[in-house]
């Protein structure tokens, strides 16, 4: 398993040819005494097309699964591959570009910029690559239609309901077309219904764009819609 | 600039009333440059005239040499022949005040900052409406600032002290002042009775006395040995301009004024940013969170705050331009383009330079942070 540093080549003996790997992955947070072990030897594999998600109470290391996954922060050991590229092997601006272009995040309440419409909040993420062009903007009414926000395209964020927030906040995250999506208690601020709509629609479209999805919730009201459910516990994975 | 103009449409009401504090220094700015040069027009434009490069005073007068020192004749003779020096010749400067014998201001009390050269010298005026001096007549050339009190070609003043008359022979319409006194241009003799108070012939110890020796010197001569010779010293033209009474006070006050007026922008612009800065981490977590390299937010950053600035600059010049303009001929007062320029250009490089210290946070936000309930 010699992945070289710029980590395009496909690693085919660990991962397939998109998707998620995780591998022994252990975080350690802090020196010392205070040390904190965040992940303990997570193991993860997710196919394109695949919706997993995580549930776990809070500070069970949900949130520090999804920064490993998508790059925000380094292991302490383990490898991370993303689409066949040895994530963990990379450099922190090949990190940078990597989450550009392979990664979709969903944030908590979705995490919209204020100032932008939502059509504009899709077309940022193409801004930041330096391709925003007539086909990017095609696909972002493309996308906004297909989260049902046609008629509030735009609109800025404080205009929109939560429920529309966190739609909205998929789209931009699909932009890029990611091989990994990665959500983040995407029902914290909506409420019963509204939340099972949300997951139904990640479900829906994980499984319409063969994205690899991980989804992680304390919510256990939501695991409905996952292909598998785990459960994580001081950080472990079972 | 995808966010940079976003956010100052969305947060117009906070970015406009920034753009105002730098748009009213910038007005600040130009009146206050207005103000400047208004001065220094007239305290040394009479000075800043004269087809020279240094002007040599008397050694011992070491200040308001223009009011000090006295050259004798052998100084301007020995100058003219040192090597380096292409032409020397004596230069009076006095202030005197005299009354309009004749003329539509009959009565009329004027002061007169008196500048005295040869009439065939390349220091005479050369008039827009009159004649030239000629030698040791009692002709005078007045400039637009003696003009302004009704003066015209053909009149006649009489010296208060020396009774001597006056003949306005020529005008050099055009503001020449010394000391914020119109000058006016006379032929050495006539300088020495104006100068010495001395009506009738003048002594013979007078007729070979200047204020100063004019120079022009060849660029990088060594004048060392013609200054020891004739007991002078030569000043640049420019150095000059400090002998000239309040001209040192009054351009370093300006000078003072203007600093801090930039230093206060440049305190505004970072202080604004940082604050904006600061508020914005989130964004800046979610914006790298989604893959956006550092560079790119500072660029987008700095886009942002050189369009504030630009813009606000330009509204507030033109605004500047517009009152100073009203206040030409009311006060000391002259726009010149390259001033206003560079007071626009340090309001401009300064405020950025505030605004960059303030925006390189944005470096040390964590991307981590965008995830969890920060928010």
């Amino acid at each position: 398993m010699t992945t070289p540093a710029t980590g395009r080549q496909a690693a085919s003996d660990t991962a397939g040819p998109g998707g998620l790997r995780m591998l022994d992955i252990t975080l350690t947070l802090g020196d010392g005494d205070t040390a904190v072990t965040a992940l303990a030897d997570v193991s993860l594999t997710v196919a394109p097309g695949e919706f997993v998600a995580v549930v776990g109470p809070s500070g069970s290391g949900k949130s520090s699964l999804l920064a490993v996954a998508g790059g925000l922060q380094r292991p302490t050991s383990g490898t991370v591959h993303i689409a066949g590229t040895e994530l963990t092997a990379l450099s922190d601006k090949e990190r940078t570009a990597a989450r550009r272009h392979h990664i979709g995040f969903v944030f908590q309440q979705s995490n919209l910029l204020a100032s932008l419409t939502v059509r504009e909040q899709l077309l940022l993420p193409l801004h930041i690559d330096g391709r925003l062009d007539a086909a990017g903007r095609t696909r972002a009414d493309e996308l906004i239609e297909a989260v049902g926000l046609s008629h509030r395209a735009g609109a800025r964020p404080h205009q929109l309901s939560g429920g529309e927030r966190q739609r909205a906040g998929l789209a931009r995250a699909l932009m890029t077309s990611p091989a990994v999506l990665l959500v983040d208690e995407p029902t914290s601020a909506l409420d019963r219904v509204r939340s099972a709509e949300a997951v139904r629609l990640i479900a829906e479209q994980t499984h319409e764009r063969g994205t690899a999805t991980v989804m992680v919730t304390h919510d256990t009201a939501i695991m409905d819609a996952a292909d598998r459910v785990y459960e994580m516990v001081d950080g472990r994975l079972s | 600039m995808f966010l940079a103009l976003r956010d100052l449409r969305f947060a117009r009401g906070r970015f406009a009333l920034m753009g105002a504090v730098v748009a009213l220094i910038a007005v600040l700015g130009v009146l206050l440059s207005g103000l400047a040069s208004g001065l220094a027009d007239a305290g040394i434009s009479g000075l800043r005239a004269l087809p020279v490069t240094h002007m040599a005073f008397d050694e011992k007068a070491t200040s308001e040499q223009f009011s000090r020192s006295t050259v004798e004749q052998k100084a301007w003779q020995e100058w003219s022949k040192a090597p380096g020096v292409k032409r020397a010749e004596p230069f009076g400067n006095t202030l005197a005040n005299a009354q309009v014998a004749q003329g539509a201001e009959k009565g009329e009390q004027v002061n007169l900052a008196v500048f005295g050269m040869a009439p065939d010298s390349p220091l005479a005026p050369r008039p827009t409406s009159g004649e030239s001096l000629k030698e040791a007549g009692t002709g005078i050339v007045i400039t637009r600032e003696i003009a302004d009190l009704g003066v015209k070609v053909g009149d006649v003043l009489t010296a208060d002290k020396s009774k001597v008359r006056l003949k306005v022979v020529g005008l050099v319409d055009d503001t020449v002042s010394y000391g914020h006194i119109g000058v006016v241009y006379t032929d050495l003799d006539t300088w020495r009775h104006l100068h010495y108070g001395l009506p009738g012939d003048l002594p013979e110890a007078a007729r070979r006395q200047a204020t100063a020796v004019a120079l022009t010197l060849e660029p990088g001569a060594d004048v060392a040995a013609v200054e020891k010779a004739t007991g002078t010293h030569a000043d640049t033209k420019e150095a000059t301009y400090d002998a000239s009474p309040g001209y040192t006070a009054e351009s370093s006050t300006m000078a003072l004024i203007k600093g801090f007026l930039y230093a206060i922008s440049a305190l505004v612009v970072g202080a604004f940013f940082t604050v904006w800065t600061v508020q914005r981490k989130a964004e800046i977590a979610l914006l790298k969170a989604l893959g956006a390299p550092t560079g790119y937010i500072l660029r987008d950053a700095l886009a942002q705050v050189v369009a504030v600035l630009v813009g606000a600059t330009a509204v507030g010049t033109a605004v500047g331009l517009a009152l100073g303009s009203a206040m030409i001929g009311k006060a000391p007062f002259s726009l010149s383009a390259p001033a206003i320029a560079t007071s626009a250009g340090l309001l401009i490089g300064l405020g950025t330079v505030g605004a960059v210290v303030a925006v390189r946070r944005i470096t040390a936000v964590d991307p981590l942070t965008a995830l969890g309930a920060t928010r």
